[in-house]
């Protein structure tokens, strides 16, 4: 039924992706068949039948050429596509992923380049954390509010967020799987003499440095990530270990919708451009109830979610209350002498099973039944 | 704020005020030949020592302390008609404050060295030549702007503000175009002691056809004058003997000479139109108040005209005050818009710093740009083509700014707007 497809060939390789998605469950199992041989850093997916209608099986194929709007060029919402691996070791890195952005590990700091939208979504992001970081201290110094805090970001990329965050005073670590983006970065910080001071890359997954920094961050941000990892539940775990009790996780990301995938994939890839094609799976999105019981059964209480609305031809970010496309939420780690979850937190639908108490939480913590 | 905010600044000739050529340069003491600066201010007349004080912080208690004048009301009229326009607030608020460049200068001065931890300023260097940062940022090259000064010493900053007057150097080194034409004019300043003390608060103005002699409040004896005519006609008032001066200066400002009886009838004839539609209180006509000495040193001459930068701000780069506009006297409003600038600017560097972000970053300096560009090119038009209007004797156009002078001085709310828009 795919015989018709078309086959762009344009002296790259193609990945094949193949989806089986059951539909009829209430659940979001998804299997994910994946070959990956990538050429060029982008690619892009046609589905072969309407969207809304999932048959039994699904045909992308990856075409590897770029597409852009001239007008819209600026605008282009880069994620981290952190490529699955089948191992049997507990990793949250997909090395295809990794690949895809490792040709553009240059591009990073080109404010009106392919990265403009993140370079633009600072003046959303940096704010949230920096205001619900202040509200845990008495007082600050007018020049450096975040003085004294240790923040890691996960998944730093370029460091688009982890130079404003060291600018308002704090020490940051940044990491980021791609080897080429942590060079990006670590040379951009080097001609600031006070950045290179308080900020530290380095290139390596969040579990590897889960055991050398228990409970040692005072805030983890992790921006544009959990899209992209493959064990969301583990990513988490690994946060809330490397996180102080009474430490924020500050979580930007792409919910799981129709409108998600109308906007975020076949408009953003396809059709404008703004992203570069196969930076997203739809799969992959996390909607805010999902993310908030992951969260909360790993001892995270949820403090706030808030909706983010990009746009594309201003090129400005905007908070709002529609959380069905991107959307930013801080939990914070509950300490031993904090109290317990508020009760106020309403789930909203969906059976979920709760894992187990995280070990770094001793105090007694309410299950949420659902 | 930034929690450092090194200031650098230097002053280029600030040939407009007339003065010598002082150059001075501020520079933050203790750097290191690797120091990055936050900003580097080029140019230290009064719109670049206000930067360097409101980017360190606060100055207006040090000219309190000085010498300065409120004043109430405004009178501007027309050599050639009766009409005027008069600007009173109907409180008792002052309208405005003059403030002589020396007292503005000197204020800053002391206010400079308050903030001397965060603000160091270079005495006596020149700028000679700027490098510009790439627009994307590239292996091994600086992304910071490389100044470099006639000692030969390099300073390195991450924005770049340019301050440093008409024909500034630093929008010249980013080849950032520049409409300009020079007026046929020249402009006279001095400072005169009036023939008896009055209670000095009101600005007086009036548009000969040579062009607008003003006389500015400073104190109850003492006023500013700033006369702008031909380059011929003020060389010789600054060279006359200070008796022809002031007979000058007195004839110009209660001479009827220019009157023509045509455009005197046709102004009463409006006055008496207004007078019935709206029969409020209309201000009293005012006499200016007569000259009796010149204080010495204090005559001298600058060339006029006009000029507007196309682009305020580059990346990592901005101008602010003469530097981006250059403006006719006869408003008043030339070093007004440089302070605007300078309200705008610190206001969009604060809040960009507050966020943690790059202080060259274009994303805010648009947003100053914007800001300022509007307000800036509206008066600068207003006040070229007042100028022009003002500028000739024949008679349809006399007759029309006699006609537009009465109707506007007529309806209140519009000189208010005026107000508000020129002390904004």
């Amino acid at each position: 039924m795919w015989g018709g497809s078309r086959l762009s060939c344009s002296g790259n390789r193609f990945l094949g992706v193949v989806l089986s998605r059951y539909r009829g469950t209430q659940t979001e199992c998804t299997r994910l068949i994946t070959s990956a041989v990538y050429s060029e850093n982008q690619f892009s997916w046609t589905p072969q039948t309407k969207p809304w209608v999932f048959s039994e099986y699904r045909i992308m194929w990856f075409k590897s050429y770029r597409m852009t709007f001239a007008c819209l060029n600026r605008i282009k919402i880069y994620r981290y596509p952190w490529t699955r691996l089948y191992s049997t070791s507990r990793t949250t890195v997909d090395s295809s992923e990794v690949k895809t952005f490792l040709a553009l590990a240059h591009r990073w700091w080109d404010e009106q380049g392919i990265y403009a939208p993140l370079h633009s979504m600072n003046d959303l992001r940096v704010p949230f954390i920096r205001d619900n970081l202040l509200k845990t201290v008495a007082d600050h110094q007018p020049g450096k509010p975040l003085s004294g805090m240790k923040i890691l970001d996960v998944g730093c990329g370029g460091g688009l967020l982890t130079e404003p965050l060291g600018r308002l005073g704090a020490s940051v670590t940044g990491i980021d799987p791609v080897d080429e983006n942590i060079k990006t970065a670590q040379q951009h910080k080097s001609f600031d003499p006070i950045l290179d001071k308080r900020i530290e890359y380095r290139a390596c997954s969040l579990e590897e440095i889960v055991e050398e920094t228990t409970e040692a961050f005072d805030a983890v941000v992790a921006s544009e990530v959990v899209e992209h990892v493959i064990d969301l539940e583990t990513f988490i775990q690994c946060c809330c270990q490397v996180l102080k009790p009474g430490g924020s996780l500050f979580i930007t990301t792409i919910n799981k919708t129709q409108l998600s995938y109308a906007l975020g994939i076949v408009f953003a890839e396809q059709i404008a451009g703004i992203v570069p094609k196969g930076t997203h799976t739809w799969e992959k999105f996390v909607s805010p109830e999902k993310l908030e019981s992951i969260l909360e059964s790993n001892g995270l209480s949820v403090q706030s979610v808030a909706g983010m609305l990009y746009n594309p031809f201003s090129g400005y970010w905007h908070w709002s209350e529609n959380t069905s496309l991107n959307y930013a939420a801080h939990a914070v780690k509950s300490g031993v002498q904090d109290h317990p979850v508020p009760d106020e937190f309403v789930f909203k639908g969906e059976t979920e099973e709760l894992r187990g108490q995280d070990s770094t939480n001793a105090g007694a913590q309410e299950e949420l039944k659902k | 704020m930034a929690a450092r905010l090194a200031l650098s600044r230097w002053r280029a000739a600030p040939a407009a005020a007339g003065r010598g050529p002082l150059l001075s340069c501020r520079r933050w003491s203790g750097a290191k030949a690797d120091t990055v600066y936050d900003v580097v201010v080029s140019g230290g007349g009064l719109v670049g020592a206000a930067m360097a004080c409101a980017l360190g912080f606060g100055a207006w208690d040090h000219i309190c302390n000085m010498r300065y004048r409120a004043f109430r009301r405004m009178q501007v009229w027309d050599a050639c008609s009766e009409a005027l326009i008069m600007f009173d607030k109907d409180n008792l608020d002052d309208m405005g404050y003059i403030v002589e460049n020396d007292v503005i200068m000197c204020a800053l001065t002391k206010q400079l060295e308050a903030v001397s931890d965060r603000v160091t300023v270079l005495y006596r260097s020149k700028a000679v030549g700027y490098t510009w940062p790439y627009p994307f940022p590239m292996t091994d090259s600086s992304p910071w702007v490389h100044i470099t000064l006639g000692d030969g010493s390099t300073l390195q900053t991450k924005l770049l503000i340019g301050a440093d007057g008409h024909n500034s150097g630093v929008r010249q080194a980013a080849g950032i175009q520049n409409v300009s034409w020079n007026y046929d004019q020249s402009a006279v300043v001095a400072t005169l002691h009036l023939s008896e003390a009055t209670e000095n608060n009101v600005a007086w103005q009036r548009f000969l056809p040579s062009g607008p002699i003003a006389l500015l409040p400073l104190s109850d004896t003492l006023s500013s004058l700033v006369w702008s005519t031909s380059h011929e006609h003020a060389a010789e008032l600054v060279s006359m003997d200070e008796e022809k001066f002031v007979d000058a200066i007195n004839s110009a400002f209660w001479s009827d000479a220019n009157h023509t009886d045509f455009i005197d009838s046709a102004g009463a004839m409006l006055q008496y139109a207004v007078a019935f539609l709206k029969p409020t209180k209309v201000s009293a006509r005012q006499l200016p108040p007569s000259v009796a000495r010149v204080d010495a040193r204090s005559r001298m001459s600058f060339p006029l005209g006009l000029g507007h930068a196309a682009e305020y701000v580059r990346p990592r780069l901005a101008l602010i005050g003469d530097a981006a506009h250059r403006v006719h006297p006869l408003a008043g409003q030339g070093v007004n818009m440089g302070f605007g600038d300078i309200s705008s600017l610190v206001h969009h560097l604060s809040a960009a710093a507050f966020n943690g972000k790059d202080l060259g970053s274009m994303s805010h300096l648009t947003g100053y740009e914007t800001d300022r560009q509007r307000h800036n090119t509206a008066l600068l038009a207003a006040t070229d083509l007042l100028k022009r209007l003002y500028s000739t004797s024949a008679t349809p156009l006399v007759l029309l700014r006699t006609w537009g002078l009465q109707a506007t001085n007529a309806v209140s709310p519009l000189k208010e707007q005026i107000m508000a828009f020129a002390s904004k």
